[in-house]
């Protein structure tokens, strides 16, 4: 047992700090970011910054060769990763791209689109988005109702798709809609990929709990009206819908990891100095027990992805350990943010006129959505129990009936 | 990045499995409760002829003079079998106190019959209801010479000797005795667990030998504690998985409302978070292990959080084991006593979940940052 690397690893490692040190500069502390940019300048900084990568062939290292990428192995992705977040660089942009959108043109695109469209979505030209969740259609995403219509070569899409990440500054996006609903839920999907500037295509930002809309990567609500989308969009056959869904979302699932914020290093900060009736809180023993309990947590988390990376780093397929990760942090972030709040008494509701919410304040407003995106918790503790123990799937009642006959209330 | 054991390691893992499953598994322990023996010497013997009694004792001593990674293996296969055996206290405890602190009389003439199976050690710490602290330390060694009352000593009844924690002029020592010494008495103790059997052990001038320093006893023992706390934490993470399993085995073929338990969200979510517990406590003890393994000054932190985390996943399935197999469950016929005894035996053997929290906490108190991975 040890953390080294292997020595290829350690030059592989090697190379991407190199690079990264003549492009751009070393963190100076964990909280050093863009967050206090406009929208307009985080773009163009992210566009610039992806353009430097790409010209230097770290933009998509897992594509494949013909597409421009290098191959790279999950091992190799993770140190880059490691060594990519040490420096003060843009984030947040191009993950679907590159992560979703990209993988899914390879497999189903035509040659001629993939030609047209993978250079300047892995050269950060083009952003794009993915639109699958519908106000009716959270965790069950495949009862979404947004409708393709077939006229001539094109189809007409109507219908409303939300929480859709960047759609408010995205080019193109993926989307998947349904052209029968005469057939069960998931037979009567179809996916595209649609241009954003298309006539009929409204973006509204959501207006979040946390009061914020439209900064960064915010979410926003998407309108259809008399979309038109040639056929030569169309991803996969007809009614093949979910299927290239699933690929996508299996993705996703690799993409999604810790709940970032307030965490247990800021707790115990925050529990040495600040003082509680005459002494620091963490002489109390209710704070004490709670800071335990969150160190079990969060260094389990830590080592459970020591042990995925270990597996990857010799090449086998890791468990599925890391399948915890979101629930934990998630619901640990929320108590930390909650704890921190306390901690000033009656002062922790206040927002200071100058800094805005502290970081306990946003770790609180924040994670009620974290705990929702990606896979709600009790979504989640279904997947543990039935890919990772093996336990059966629940009876549906909208097994083996027409979409349309799917009963929707009371 | 190697956060893993090696294939030699899995290796005897899986033999040691194999092993206990061949022996009869859960019916060793539920033998030895229903017959209110001390332990099943038989299973005992066999584990002595193995040699892993002295898997980490040197070559030099006729042990196989492996590490601490290869004892973690064995006793995540102990743990999962519930073995009703002296190992942790003869060789997580005793062992381990002999190769750390004994001088080269004591291991010439101890480690090897150890390995042999002639020597089987125990520990003693606790004395009274409370916790044990250095300075309420009530068994006193005089001019080599120890008086005074043990409580909840395991396996004395099997044990030949013994360390234990005393007060002396100095502060505290670690001492080793020998139990079959004239001036001992010991008292079996009934106790939640009759799987595993514990004694009252009283001492009357009754000669000893020092561990160590003279006045460092306190010290010594929690180190000893440390290390044993990530071994034991290993036994919590096996019989957690055995009761996880036990309890997905049975929400598959329990039929209630005209389908399985086991689709239903309560029962799935019951194990989700069952399995979500275990997961972290074992990513815990990969820690303690790799801390354990390395020597390394983290092993006090380490230790802690490994043992916490065991301690709540081991007690959180064993007791939900139970809650899914309803009335069963609650039988004597059905094996989820068995886990739930042990649970609650082993999350206060080394001291209570409170007390390696504020271990735990004290160790944080001490570091001005933590690494964040």
């Amino acid at each position: 047992m040890d953390f080294n690397d292997t020595p290829e690893q350690a030059k592989f490692r090697a190379k991407c700090r190199e690079w990264l040190e003549a492009n751009a500069e070393l963190k100076e502390n964990k909280s050093g970011g863009h967050s206090d940019s406009t929208l307009e300048d985080h773009l163009k900084v992210a566009k610039a910054w992806q353009q430097k990568k790409y010209e230097a062939g770290w933009a998509m290292l897992h594509w494949p060769k013909e597409y421009g990428g290098i191959e790279a192995s999950p091992i190799e992705r993770i140190i880059w990763g490691q060594e990519e977040a040490k420096f003060n660089v843009p984030g947040g942009i191009f993950e679907i791209g590159l992560g979703m959108c990209g993988p899914v043109m390879m497999q189903y695109a035509t040659e001629e689109q993939k030609d047209r469209y993978l250079a300047p979505m892995a050269e950060g030209k083009e952003i794009w988005c993915q639109l699958f969740s519908e106000p009716a259609a959270g965790s069950d995403v495949a009862g979404l109702r947004s409708k393709a219509e077939r006229d001539g070569d094109d189809w007409i899409i109507n219908g409303q798709k939300v929480w859709t990440s960047g759609a408010h500054y995205s080019d193109y996006g993926i989307l998947v809609v349904r052209h029968d609903p005469d057939v069960a839920k998931h037979k009567g999907l179809t996916f595209f990929f649609v241009d954003m500037k298309s006539p009929g295509i409204t973006v509204k930002p959501i207006k979040q709990i946390t009061g914020q809309a439209g900064t960064g990567a915010g979410f926003n609500e998407v309108y259809f009206d008399d979309v038109r989308i040639p056929d030569s969009q169309r991803l996969g056959e007809i009614g093949d819908g979910w299927k290239v869904a699933i690929t996508t979302l299996m993705n996703e699932r690799l993409a999604v990891g810790d709940a970032k914020g307030s965490d247990i290093e800021e707790a115990l900060i925050l529990s040495k100095t600040k003082d509680d009736a005459g002494e620091a809180m963490i002489k109390n023993d209710s704070v004490r027990e709670k800071l335990a309990d969150w160190f079990c947590e969060a260094n389990g988390l830590k080592y459970t992805k020591f042990r995925t990376i270990s597996a990857l780093s010799k090449g086998e397929a890791p468990g599925p350990e890391a399948s915890i990760t979101k629930i934990v942090s998630a619901n640990k972030l929320q108590e930390i943010g909650n704890f921190g709040i306390d901690s000033g008494d009656m002062a922790g509701m206040l927002i200071d006129e100058n800094d805005g919410v502290s970081s306990f304040q946003g770790a609180w407003l924040g994670a009620p959505g974290l705990r929702i995106a990606g896979g709600t918790d009790e979504i989640l503790r279904n997947v543990i129990a039935e890919r990772v123990l093996g336990l059966p799937q629940d009876p549906r009642a909208d097994k083996g009936i027409a979409f349309k006959d799917i009963p929707t209330k009371a | 990045m190697n956060l893993d054991f090696s294939d030699d390691q899995k290796f005897l893992q899986d033999e040691a499995k194999k092993f206990f499953d061949k022996e009869g598994g859960l019916s060793n322990a539920r033998a030895v409760m229903d017959n209110s023996l001390e332990g099943d010497e038989k299973l005992w013997r066999k584990i002595i002829e193995l040699g892993w009694t002295g898997i980490r004792i040197p070559e030099a001593y006729e042990g196989l003079g492996l590490g601490h990674l290869e004892l973690c293996v064995v006793a995540e296969e102990l743990g999962r079998s519930l073995a009703p055996v002296p190992f942790s206290s003869s060789v997580y405890f005793f062992t381990e106190a002999l190769i750390k602190f004994g001088n080269e009389e004591i291991k010439s003439d101890l480690l090897p019959k150890l390995v042999s199976g002639e020597v089987v050690g125990t520990y003693g710490i606790a004395e009274d209801t409370h916790q044990a602290t250095e300075s309420n330390l009530s068994v006193t060694v005089t001019s080599e010479n120890i008086t005074g009352v043990k409580i909840a000593v395991p396996d004395a009844g099997v044990a030949s000797h013994m360390i234990l924690v005393v007060k002396s002029k100095s502060g505290a020592d670690l001492r080793l005795v020998n139990l079959e010494d004239s001036s001992v008495t010991i008292t079996p103790q009934k106790n939640l667990d009759t799987s595993r059997a514990f004694f009252k052990v009283e001492f009357k001038d009754t000669p000893s030998k020092l561990l160590g320093e003279s006045g460092e006893g306190w010290t010594h023992i929690q180190h000893l504690l440390d290390q044993a706390a990530v071994l034991f934490a290993f036994e919590q993470v096996g019989g957690s998985q055995a009761a996880l399993d036990m309890a997905k085995a049975y929400s598959m073929e329990r039929f209630a409302f005209g389908r399985q338990i086991g689709s239903y969200q309560a029962i799935k979510h019951k194990l989700a978070d069952m399995y979500i517990a275990l997961t972290l406590a074992k990513s815990n003890c990969y820690y303690g292990a790799w801390a354990l393994s390395s020597e390394s000054a983290e092993l006090p932190l380490a230790a802690a959080t490994a043992r916490v985390s065991a301690t709540k996943a081991f007690q959180l399935c064993s007791k939900e084991n139970i809650q899914t197999h309803g009335g069963n469950g609650f039988t004597w016929e059905y094996d989820c006593h068995l886990f739930y005894k042990r649970s609650k035996v082993l999350s206060v053997l080394l001291g209570s979940e409170a007390s390696w929290k504020e271990k735990l906490v004290s160790n944080l108190e001490k570091t001005n940052t933590l690494a964040k991975g």
